[in-house]
């Protein structure tokens, strides 16, 4: 049952990344383009996004999921070295390439040897972050 | 003016949330593209891994059923395999580090008003858009 509505939530979210439009780098790197020719599109998505995801966080309280368990606990509001550091060289890489993790994996079918080659990089940069993680940012 | 592309961007928008609200609301979990597959890959999220890999799964395939339906589908991404692979390294490991990405800190944490997705939201913003005023602008690489 977990599973079934697990697919059911990564096929809303690949049709979403699809249909909007986030899987084509030139309005991801349009969006990003301040000084070019700036594309908005990146904002109409995000705010889509973002309604039915604030009911749905309203929905979460005094209840529990569906399926059992627990709702996640929100983390310390601590403004850390690991997302600053992290969220900095995320940006870069999103701004390289145009694309990031979601819209990266629903592009796999369509988006050639570049698809892959770029997701094979991005599963080894995930690989490298457990001993940079460790080593660099051990008080984080 | 509104133009199409921001109409399929909202309505695709929409469907993102949607697909984050269910599997926040029925499986109790953060939808969080670089998460979910990054305990795949670092062996963290062992525990729930069919949940990831069907997760996974919805969204690579979702795509090609569409595929047919639309015209001129591509990402449009740089040929240059030098570039896709010291961005892919920079998104996996910056993305692991700060525990989210656009799905993660953005969509999931900026509805639910948190300050570290919020934070996350404009460090990545703002970087990338300096990386392509920088290399697209300044540099003339991209």
């Amino acid at each position: 049952m977990r599973n079934l509505f697990a697919l059911l939530a990564g096929a809303l979210f690949g049709a979403g990344l699809f249909i909007s439009g986030m899987t084509d780098t030139t309005k991801v790197q349009g969006w990003l383009d301040v000084f070019g020719a700036w594309d908005p599109t990146l904002a109409f998505v995000m705010g889509g996004a973002i309604i039915p995801m604030f009911f749905a966080w309203r929905l979460t309280e005094r209840r529990k999921p569906v399926l059992g368990g627990d709702f996640p606990t929100p983390p310390e509001p601590k403004i850390g070295k690991n997302l600053i550091v992290g969220s900095v060289m995320f940006g870069i890489g999103w701004g390289m390439a145009g694309l990031c993790p979601g819209p990266s994996m629903a592009s796999l079918s369509y988006g050639g040897i570049g698809g892959w080659v770029f997701f094979a990089a991005m599963v080894a940069g995930m690989i490298l972050a457990v001993p940079v993680k460790k080593r660099v940012f051990a008080t984080a | 003016m509104i133009e199409q592309d921001w109409i399929y961007g909202f309505v695709g928008g929409l469907l993102i949330g949607l697909g984050g609200a269910v599997y926040l609301l029925v499986n109790g979990r953060i939808m969080g593209a670089s998460g979910i597959l990054g305990g795949l890959i670092d062996g963290s999220g062992m525990r729930t891994f069919w949940e990831r890999v069907s997760f996974i799964a919805g969204v690579v395939l979702m795509p090609v059923l569409l595929y047919p339906m639309f015209e001129n589908v591509d990402t449009h991404a740089t040929s240059n395999l030098l570039v896709l692979v010291i961005a892919g390294l920079f998104v996996g490991v910056g993305t692991r580090l700060a525990n989210g990405c656009t799905s993660g800190h953005g969509v999931c944490g900026i509805s639910r008003l948190s300050l570290r997705g919020i934070s996350a939201t404009v460090f990545y913003i703002m970087a990338g858009g300096l990386t392509i005023a920088l290399l697209r602008h300044a540099w003339g690489l991209i």
